[in-house]
């Protein structure tokens, strides 16, 4: 292995050591259950529920709409309640079921509600990984059926799996990686066999010699997989960035990892199929990280998918007196959670409370052309550059110089000592950008 | 829970310490020693030059700069910078124009910080260098007591300063050129020679700077490509020509290049953004102080090389961009 990393990026504090060593424990259940039916990417599941019907642990509450699409399950077994738009974590407002959970059931859930996966055909396989409601738990919430069925004008010879973990504070599949090795073997033995693929790759990074060691402990003996650690940098987690740092080999810009013959998938994903065909239980709930220095009693928790944020933290005592931003997700490209009513979702790595310390200043200078984003740019972009382009809203020229490959990993604002919100100005660029382009096609 | 503090802002949510501010201040305060040093050689006038400068910038921009411009520091550099640029005799209503000079139309005028695109120190010189040839040009010889001034600093604005009990002796480049003597190389690296006010010991210079590249504040590549250039095209040159051209290491060592390479031609501002335009950039401004000094009518000519290249900083971006990610293989495939 000549790889083991990428050029330039950034280090963030990693802040880790506040969750790292704490085992993962279960949450109870909360009072209400909160289901957005959108919760991957993709098109939103289609509801099958109304108020007033009773639903099991595990129960569908809404169904896939089409093949890029996965159903919602219910997280615990109660009565809806409503149906209505309410709060979604990522600021906006969604149509979400309701759940007032049922206090005094057992939460069984009603048996094998996903086939066993012995005797699958690759076809079954990933079709109760869909029925499962599998999505990519690395944060973009990615279905993961259409990972496991790559498009047949490509060969895929090596599955990586991304067990980098880059952002600061998250330390959901670090946990994991310790805690359930097995589960993750398992996931990639499903993946390789679908895929049809022999050979695997996990990607660690070396601040988690503990995961490596339970990762070699618990590898078959039967599979080709190999624990590749990988430099501690942001972002090494990123799709690209990993498959660089394993095979070598970039992918080509505006192209999909599968050009180049790999396949990516997330620790947790890997888990959560392993789990999904092991207790005949479809993904309703999911690893969370709840941290950070403005939060009180940090924890590792089993979270049913749709408990409100708020019950959450209440559940970790709540916050410090100097808690000034709910994130959702990682510090660096993680979503500033604006109601707290929103509820957990599939794709909720963490829940990092930051402090009035941490927060970005208000103040911003000039760009002084110091080069720093030039050198932290982890896809060589020119980030000053962009930023000048953007404030005078010339997109069409940011696209030339390349716009499409940032990919908003906030590298460039994390170094930039004016202060310039250089990723926030992408951001909003490729919104103005593709407006320009609906525009100009119709 | 009291959740009524609670902001939202857009990720990323943590920033690096470092912030431009803390940047500027620090480079202004690694020229201390420097400052230190001239102190040493040349007494209270050096001193007096450097705050004669730097009044005239941080008033400058205060009047025309942005709100709480001042605060960033970037005019306290330029002032510095400007003071140590000068001879330590000039009368000090000059370094003060200067400095007005300068950050008028140096830096203001372009629309402050960030924005222009010549060294505004080395414009601020420039436009001394031609309202006021004499003064700027007369050199007083290191040493004597250190309260005895090296020139006339306090003349009145526009009447003829009285230079009649300093001594004065040329600098080592102008040594070279006009009278064919060189200084040894020992001398030049102490410092012990006549010169600007900071344009003296290179041994402070080359500290203070490698102290600002350690701690990142500093791009090491222009000034070591600087240095490079000037001592391989100055070895050469002199291998062709010896009575004209000294060696390299004697231009190295020399003149402003010291204060230009570690200090000038790093201000962020102004040169190239990318690692590889700085190697551009450094490369020309060194041929060019060569040429200048070995070809040109005057001794010295790292001021202009610098002014020179920073108006080439703009073009070497747009040919030193750096290959994007995953389009190497694009562009062979086409």
């Amino acid at each position: 292995m000549a790889f083991f990393g990428f050029a330039h990026g950034v280090h963030p504090p990693e802040e880790k050591e506040l969750t790292s060593g704490l085992p993962i424990r279960r949450m109870p259940y909360p009072d209400e259950i909160i289901l957005p039916l959108r919760q991957h990417a993709g098109k939103p599941a289609t509801l099958c529920v109304k108020v007033g019907d009773r639903v099991e642990r595990g129960d569908p509450v809404g169904h896939a709409d089409g093949y890029m699409s996965v159903p919602i399950h219910a997280s615990a077994a109660g009565t809806v309640t409503a149906i209505e738009l309410w709060p979604h974590p990522d600021g906006s407002m969604a149509q979400s079921v309701h759940i007032k959970v049922d206090k005094y059931a057992l939460q069984m859930p009603r048996p094998r509600l996903v086939p066993r996966w012995e005797g699958l055909t690759v076809e079954q396989v990933v079709k109760a990984v869909q029925e499962a409601g599998v999505v990519g738990l690395g944060g973009a919430a990615f279905p993961t059926h259409v990972k496991l069925a790559p498009p047949k004008d490509h060969t895929v010879h090596t599955l990586i799996v991304n067990g980098a973990e880059c952002e600061p504070y998250l330390t959901s599949d670090h946990r994991t990686m310790v805690e359930y090795p097995e589960r993750v073997h398992f996931g990639c033995r499903v993946m390789m066999h679908t895929l049809g693929v022999s050979k695997a790759v996990i990607g660690v990074e070396k601040n988690k010699p503990d995961a490596i060691a339970a990762l070699e402990r618990a590898k078959p003996k039967d599979l080709d997989i190999t624990i590749l650690p990988l430099t501690v940098k942001y972002p090494q987690g990123a799709e690209k960035m990993l498959i660089h740092a394993v095979t070598g080999v970039e992918v080509p810009s505006g192209k999909l990892p599968v050009t180049v013959g790999v396949v990516v998938q997330n620790v947790g994903s890997l888990a959560a199929i392993a789990e999904v065909f092991d207790t005949g239980l479809p993904l309703i709930e999911r690893i969370v990280t709840v941290t950070g220095h403005g939060l009180k009693r940090p924890a590792n928790l089993i979270v049913p998918v749709g408990t409100k944020l708020k019950d959450l933290l209440a559940y970790c005592d709540g916050v410090t007196p100097n808690a000034r931003e709910v994130i959702n997700g990682g510090p660096m490209m993680g979503m500033a959670v604006s109601n707290l009513d929103a509820p957990v979702i599939k794709g909720t790595t963490g829940i990092v409370v930051l402090t009035s310390d941490e927060v970005r200043g208000e103040t911003v200078y000039p760009c002084i052309h110091c080069g720093r984003c030039l050198e932290a740019c982890p896809v060589f972009l020119n980030p000053s550059w962009l930023g000048d382009l953007a404030r005078v809203r010339r997109y069409q020229d940011m696209a030339d110089e390349h716009l499409s490959d940032c990919m908003l990993c906030g590298s460039c604002s994390y170094v930039c000592p004016s202060n310039i919100p250089l990723s926030q100005l992408f951001q909003a660029s490729k919104v103005a950008l593709r407006r320009i382009q609906i525009a100009g096609a119709a | 829970m009291n959740a009524t503090n609670l902001i939202v802002t857009a990720s990323p949510h943590l920033k690096d310490r470092d912030t431009t501010p803390r940047i500027m201040w620090t480079v202004a305060a690694s020229l201390v020693p420097v400052i230190l040093a001239s102190a040493f050689f040349f007494g209270v006038s050096s001193i007096l030059v450097i705050l004669a400068s730097t009044a005239g910038c941080l008033l400058t921009e205060r009047w025309l700069g942005r709100k709480d411009a001042l605060r960033d520091g970037s005019a306290m550099i330029t002032g510095l910078l400007l003071g140590l640029s000068l001879p330590p005799g000039i009368p000090m209503w000059m370094a003060a124009l200067g400095g007005f000079f300068g950050i008028a139309f140096g830096k203001a005028i372009w629309g402050g910080l960030g924005q222009n695109g010549f060294n505004p120190a080395l414009i601020g010189r420039a436009f001394l260098q031609t309202a006021f040839p004499v003064a700027i040009t007369t050199w007083p010889t290191p040493g004597g007591d250190f309260f005895a001034l090296k020139g006339d600093l306090f003349a009145f604005p526009f009447m003829s300063p009285q230079i009649t009990h300093v001594v004065t002796s040329a600098t080592p480049l102008g040594l070279f050129k006009f009278e064919q003597k060189l200084t040894p190389i020992v001398d030049l690296v102490l410092g012990t020679t006549g010169g600007s006010v900071g344009e003296t010991s290179a041994v402070v210079i080359l500290l203070c700077g490698a102290y600002l590249a350690w701690k990142g504040y500093l791009n090491w590549r222009s000034p070591v490509s600087i240095i490079l250039s000037v001592l391989v095209l100055g070895q050469f040159l002199h291998f062709i020509n010896p009575a004209r051209a000294a060696g390299g290491l004697f231009h190295v060592f020399s003149g402003g290049l010291m204060l230009g390479a570690v200090y000038m031609a790093t201000d962020m501002v102004t040169v190239p953004t990318t690692n590889r335009g700085r190697w551009v950039f450094g490369g020309c401004v060194g041929a060019l102080v060569v040429v200048i000094r070995v070809y040109g009518g005057l001794p010295e000519g790292v001021m202009y090389a610098i002014l020179i290249m920073n108006a080439f900083t703009p073009l070497i971006n747009r040919a030193t961009q750096p290959t994007v990610f995953g389009t190497v293989k694009l562009k062979e495939a086409k």
